[in-house]
């Protein structure tokens, strides 16, 4: 089967053809989207990180901003940065240049203030977006795709059916030759032996199991109660119980096929397959991890409704309560039947199917409602 | 016919409505390809839980065939089965808490 994807330097494959401006420090972000509403065909990454990071924090903003720039969907990048800000612009602007990728940088201090900077980069963008247009989609082999699955605004039916139909999909990429990731730490509580057990190695299912007592390290050592915040109100009133009954449910949209690597938060996965990247299951942030991980197409399993999409990235919505469906059609992309519950495989074909159109260009309901501009770093604090 | 609820695993001790069901009904369910069938003794929402068993306070809640928390107290068949009764065993950094002091 084959998609028609926009072809990049490095190699990799587009579903979209933005120009990215992306701000350094949340000082850059009211620059940052200024920029973009000159100019069509720019979308901006809008977020309130960047400064009074402890060091590992702000290796983790760098690498994710670098990464997230590197994502095929992505043609050409403006950064904007402050000045004063501890981001590592240069750095940034390096990393995407040594893989093709035409990118400019502006610091606000430097140029000298926000008329002019706005005034430079929507120069800049205007020709950016230009030559992006003239790269035109080319028919390639659906092996060139990489997926990316978030759970978001769960109840039981995530588990039940949106999350094994997205699992399913997954399978059918990845078998083939394909790459998908998922994430979501906090949701592998209580289900991590079952991850584990898959990895390709005994070391890479102790790297799961590490990261997932990493993350739950961080409840116990506050003395946190991790009950109410995560299952959410939302999710209890849904009928999931405890965050291990959620994680159950949730893993299974990263499919059954096997784990070659789990990596940190805004890391590129450097292996084929199946992977994993560490992240919240709160949901924006989560999906810039996996925009950063090069997801070019991205599906979004939702018991409740959600209509978050992702900046860059299309977010196939999918959904097995039918009356969320019939409330928030506006949302939705995709109905999984409980009905049905016994051929999933035919129901991941579907949303497979679905997924090679959303990749050739089909708007999916988040992009059309514009849904899809916040969503945001992660940090694990504490912030200065 | 469309099925009212839902056992995942047969080593569960816990059925998943799929339509909201009231106290009093006879559920019927497959358990093993087995027909078995419950009555309930709570009104149960769609998504929502009920207990195969009589479940006696501390034992582990069994939903895909794996431990989803634990019974706070003892649960009877055909009772509702959520956070009044069960509580999750993991990221309770309350419990770390209450027992350092």
């Amino acid at each position: 089967m084959s998609f028609w994807g926009y072809p990049r330097p490095d190699g990799s494959v587009g579903t979209r053809n933005y120009v990215a401006i992306i701000p350094t420090v949340v000082c850059a972000t009211p620059t940052a989207r200024q920029v973009s509403d000159n100019v069509k065909g720019t979308v901006p990454f809008l977020h309130q990180q960047g400064c009074a990071l402890t060091p590992d924090d702000l290796a983790m903003a760098n690498r994710t901003l670098m990464n997230l720039a590197l994502n095929p969907n992505i043609a050409a990048v403006i950064l904007i940065s402050l000045g004063c800000d501890p981001m590592d612009i240069d750095g940034i602007a390096a990393g995407i240049a040594r893989q093709g990728k035409p990118v400019e940088k502006l610091v606000i201090q430097e140029v000298g203030g926000t008329i002019k900077t706005v005034e430079k980069a929507t120069t800049i963008a205007r020709q950016m977006v230009s030559d992006a247009s003239r790269v035109l989609r080319q028919e390639f082999d659906d092996t060139k795709l990489m997926y990316g699955a978030e759970c978001g605004g769960s109840d039981t039916t995530s588990g039940l059916g949106g999350n094994p139909a997205i699992g399913a999909a997954f399978d059918i990429l990845v078998k083939k030759g394909g790459r998908a990731v998922f994430s979501e730490t906090t949701e592998f509580i209580g289900a991590e032996h079952l991850l584990a057990r898959r990895a390709v190695t005994p070391e890479v299912g102790d790297q799961i199991t590490w990261f997932v007592r990493r993350y739950e390290e961080r409840f116990l050592e506050r003395g946190v109660d991790m009950r109410g915040t995560n299952p959410t109100k939302g999710n209890i009133q849904g009928g999931l119980t405890t965050i291990e009954e959620k994680s159950l449910g949730a893993i299974s949209k990263g499919g059954s096929e096997t784990i070659q690597e789990i990596y940190e938060y805004g890391e590129r996965p450097t292996k084929g397959g199946l992977t994993i990247v560490d992240g919240p299951g709160f949901d924006a942030p989560s999906l810039t991890a996996m925009a950063a991980a090069g997801a070019t197409v991205m599906f979004f399993s939702t018991g409740r409704g959600t209509p978050l999409g992702s900046p860059f990235v299309p977010v196939i919505k999918v959904t097995a309560n039918g009356v969320t469906y019939e409330k928030m059609k506006d949302n939705i992309d995709f109905y999984v039947n409980l009905a049905e519950k016994d051929h999933m495989a035919d129901i991941g074909a579907k949303l497979y199917a679905e997924a090679l159109q959303v990749a050739s260009g089909k708007q999916t309901k988040a992009e059309i409602l514009g849904q899809d501009r916040d969503n945001g770093l992660f940090i694990v604090g504490p912030v200065a | 016919m469309e099925r009212k609820a839902i056992v995942l695993n047969s080593k569960d001790n816990v059925a998943t409505a799929l339509a909201d069901l009231a106290s009093g009904d006879t559920v019927a369910l497959e358990i093993d390809k087995k027909p078995v069938s419950i009555k309930l003794v709570s009104p149960i929402q769609f998504g929502h839980k009920f207990s195969l068993a009589n479940i006696k306070a501390g034992t582990p809640i069994l939903k895909y065939g794996e431990v989803i928390g634990e019974a706070t107290q003892d649960i009877k068949v055909g009772e509702h089965v959520h956070v009044q009764n069960v509580a999750s065993t993991r990221g309770r950094g309350d419990v770390v808490k209450a027992v350092a002091k």
